[in-house]
């Protein structure tokens, strides 16, 4: 393995790992918040325990959350550190804030995990809320710092020096909304749907129903509302990649001629020699109308780029089909959750219904690594769109591969004792919460 | 601004030394304490550091982020030049906080699975702060060489030396020793007490010991050490209040005063980074041939510098108090209520 090709493979492994623990981290927090506040209401029992079992949970997430977090924030410097010598005092406003926002978060969570009983009911369930506000706002200013990488901005590129640098500008570039309001919602979505598949099986184990029970409505009330969502904000954030990146979004459809009445084509085997796509069904001006909102408006394809200029169309183009075919997969499980709620409540109880959510457990988080790896292997070869190179970007040290297989090495361990520690959380509930 | 900006880095720097640095140091403790009084040290110690330990964490994001953000070309020349050192601290961060989280959550107290969380969280705790003073010393020791073409010198040599080393054990001895100073205030029963200030004592002898080493070690490979301490009257007061503020504390100490010593402690390694900081300030990296980085000189653009400064500025209005708050809701005597 070269060194270019393990560094963006840490990289990337070490960012598809994080982006599941805060994720979690970010949304955890809010449905602890619910559960407390009925607690804190309806005096009822089993709010306090799902509100505990939770918290128990999120500490271990946050914990590893953490720790690869800050481990990012230093990969960044040792795999690429030209991209960061030049790129760090543009886009780094959103890590300043971030930074404080999670400084935030840290205390917050302090008072949260260690307050119970001590402190003024009101003033611990607020520590709570400010775990999950802190921790959302973290995610979106690091995402708008990625959205500055596809759409870079707050800065004059004058001959190979970054001139009139601007951060605030910079971190509100033309991508920061469309990216920070789609990954929120599938923060939402994804955490929704694992923890109400959780709950799920554990209903349909018949084990502590009650508990379940209440855990599983709070978190697909989110996942749902989340996954009915998610198409329309994916909808913005393909219109405006469309915009600023044609070659991303030509390789998301692998779409390879420029045309009028331009096609949709799902699913299908993308052929880059050829330049087609084998056994894919096409929609003709579909693709028009989704990015110009007119059916026979031309869509810029990849003949009109330079073949070094290109990303990897098929990757992008699998990963792109994935993450829609599971958003709509979720969306008409959302939309079934909220008729079974609303008009058919005998379905609740079901043996099929809760199978199908203990189905969905993994879904949304497949999806968003899918949608990471759209975003980002779309932006390839550049890691500052249409500025800088990546392959210009990574550190000179060779002998990265082993630093990759450490990595690798290491996420692999800690994924298995996180799904080990959870495991036996979940044993212990009839032990603990059930008195 | 810049002034601002710097301020806040040197803080970072030393908050993380003193608050993630007792951290550190109660799992030195815990790696020297026989298996008899373990369980007791470590449910003291738990209580101390369990609700603060992930903001006392937060300091050398805050540093990481003021210098990548404010001081970029330092932050890509550590990067690439001290690679090695850098990820075997991110090892042992990762090694060491997902094993003091889990030996605490996991919900089936198993011995074994207990034990193996335990081992790895001393070992980190002994490795983390080792490899932290050796990038420190490596930034300083003049090893570090831009111009070098073959992979040992610029990799390798570059922080793999004796100074470096020297550096890198006497933070853990330091850190030791802030955490037992820093137990010694949160212990609750008179022999734990008691225990606690015999560590101390011991770990004091060794800071001393390596404190030695390092002025040993920068003698036998041309580091102007004494010059650098006592060359200058900043340096070489602030060398003297540290070695006054250990008599003082050791007076307290007998005096029977469990909060005072904590002051003391931090005071003193507060003095000692105090007394290798001015000496180098403004630079930040020394090179090999003379290419200094300066946090004067190499610093990003204003505006960059401005927008850091106000947000740091703004940040601690919100920052500062609610730590407060938590050190005051968790501080020593009153876990005892709960
Ligand atoms: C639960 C996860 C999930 C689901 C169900 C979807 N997405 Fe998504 N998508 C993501 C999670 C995600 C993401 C969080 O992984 C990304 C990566 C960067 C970003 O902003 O969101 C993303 C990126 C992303 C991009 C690239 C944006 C860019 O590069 O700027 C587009 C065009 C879409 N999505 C479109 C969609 C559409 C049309 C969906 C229809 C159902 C959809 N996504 C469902
Ligand atoms: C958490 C969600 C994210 C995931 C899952 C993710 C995923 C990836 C993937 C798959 C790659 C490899 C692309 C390739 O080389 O083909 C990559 C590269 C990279 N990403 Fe992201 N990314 C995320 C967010 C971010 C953010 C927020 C930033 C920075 C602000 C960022 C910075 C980078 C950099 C610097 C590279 C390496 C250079 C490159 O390949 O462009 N990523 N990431
Ligand atoms: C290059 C990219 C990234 C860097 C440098 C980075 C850095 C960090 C750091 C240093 C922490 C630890 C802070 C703490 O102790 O709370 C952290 C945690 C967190 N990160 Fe990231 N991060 C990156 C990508 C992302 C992405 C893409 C998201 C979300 C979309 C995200 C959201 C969070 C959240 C919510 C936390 C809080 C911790 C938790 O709840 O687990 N980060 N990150």
């Amino acid at each position: 393995m070269d060194d270019f090709l393990a560094a963006r493979s840490q990289m990337a492994l070490s960012l598809g790992f994080h982006i599941i623990y805060s994720c979690i981290g970010m949304v955890m927090p809010v449905f602890m918040a619910i559960s407390h506040y009925k607690y804190i209401k309806t005096k009822n029992p089993v709010y306090k325990n799902i509100t505990q079992a939770w918290s128990k949970g999120v500490a271990i997430f946050f914990a590893t959350g953490a720790v690869s977090g800050t481990m990012l924030s230093f990969e960044l410097g040792l795999l690429w550190p030209k991209f960061m010598e030049h790129a760090g005092p543009i886009f780094g406003m959103p890590f300043s804030l971030e930074g404080i926002a999670f400084f935030i978060e840290a205390i917050a969570l302090g008072f949260f995990l260690y307050g119970w009983n001590r402190f003024n009911k009101w003033f611990h369930w607020f520590t709570g809320v400010l775990v999950g506000v802190s921790g959302i706002l973290s995610g979106i200013l690091v995402v708008s710092a990625n959205a500055w990488m596809n759409s870079p901005s707050g800065f004059d590129y004058i001959n190979g020096k970054y001139t009139n640098i601007d951060p605030v500008k910079a971190m509100f570039n033309d991508a920061w909304f469309s990216e920070s309001l789609h990954m929120t919602i599938a923060a939402f979505a994804a955490t929704g749907f694992a923890v109400a598949g959780i709950h799920a099986l554990m209903i349909y184990r018949k084990q502590n129903i009650l508990f379940h029970t209440k855990s599983f409505k709070i978190a697909i009330i989110f996942g749902s509302i989340a996954a009915i969502l998610q198409p329309l904000s994916g909808d913005i954030s393909a219109k405006h990649a469309a915009k600023r990146q044609p070659a991303k979004l030509a390789a998301m459809e692998a779409y390879f001629h420029t045309q009028e009445y331009a096609p949709l084509i799902i699913g299908g085997i993308p052929d880059t020699v050829a330049k087609k796509v084998n056994y894919g069904i096409e929609i003709p001006g579909m693709l028009s109308f989704l990015v110009h909102d007119n059916f026979k408006q031309e869509v810029k394809a990849l003949d009109t780029i330079p073949f070094k200029n290109q990303p990897n169309v098929a990757i992008t183009h699998y990963a792109f089909q994935l993450m829609v075919g599971l958003g709509m997969i979720m969306m008409a499980m959302g939309a079934l959750y909220l008729i079974a709620t609303l008009k058919m409540r005998q379905w609740l109880n079901k043996g099929w219904f809760l199978k199908l959510y203990v189905f969905g457990t993994p879904l949304g988080f497949i999806a968003l690594e899918a949608g990471w790896t759209v975003t980002e292997v779309g932006r390839q070869p550049w890691i500052i769109q249409d500025v800088m190179r990546t392959a210009d970007a990574v550190t000179p040290m060779p002998g990265i591969q082993y630093s990759f297989y450490l990595f690798s090495f290491i996420y692999f361990t800690l994924s298995l004792a996180v799904i080990f520690l959870l495991q036996r959380q979940i044993k212990m509930v009839p032990e603990l919460y059930d008195k | 601004m810049l002034t601002v900006v710097i301020i806040f880095l040197a803080l970072a720097i030393l908050l993380y030394f003193l608050l993630g640095g007792a951290d550190f140091g109660a799992g030195i403790i815990e790696l020297f304490t026989s298996r008899r009084n373990k369980e007791r040290t470590r449910a003291t110690m738990y209580q101390a550091i369990g609700p603060i330990w992930e903001a006392n964490h937060m300091w050398v994001i805050i540093a990481v982020v003021i210098l990548f953000v404010g001081f970029p070309e330092i932050y890509s020349k550590m990067c690439t030049y001290l690679h090695i050192p850098i990820l075997a601290l991110l090892l042992g961060i990762i090694a060491r906080g997902t094993a003091f989280t889990f030996r605490n959550y996991d919900a089936i107290k198993g011995e074994r699975t207990q034990a193996l969380y335990n081992s790895i969280f001393v070992y980190s705790s002994f490795l983390t702060p080792l490899f932290l003073g050796i990038i420190a010393g490596s930034a300083i020791s003049r090893k570090i060489d831009f111009e070098a073409t073959d992979f040992m010198t610029a990799y390798i040599y570059s922080w793999c030396n004796w100074f470096s080393i020297a550096v890198g054990l006497f933070t853990v001895a330091l850190c030791g020793f802030l955490a037992a100073i820093y137990l010694v205030g949160e212990a609750t029963e008179e022999n734990e007490v008691k225990r606690f200030i015999r560590k101390a004592k011991v770990l004091n002898a060794v800071a001393v010991f390596c404190g030695g080493l390092v002025f040993v070690a920068a003698e036998t490979s041309g580091i102007p050490m004494a010059q650098w301490i006592f060359g200058n009257v900043v340096s070489l007061s602030a060398v003297m209040a540290a070695s006054a503020s250990l008599v003082l504390l050791w007076i307290v100490v007998a005096g029977g005063h469990r909060q005072l010593p904590r002051i003391f402690a931090a005071f003193q390694v507060s003095m000692i980074l105090l007394s290798v900081g001015f000496t180098h300030f403004p630079n930040f990296l020394m090179e090999k041939n003379g290419h200094n980085l300066s946090l004067i000189s190499t610093h990003a653009n204003m505006k960059t510098i401005e927008t850091l400064g106000t947000a740091l500025l703004l940040g601690s209005l919100f920052i500062l108090p609610a730590l407060g708050y938590l050190y005051y809701s968790f501080r020593g005597r009153q876990n005892e209520q709960h």
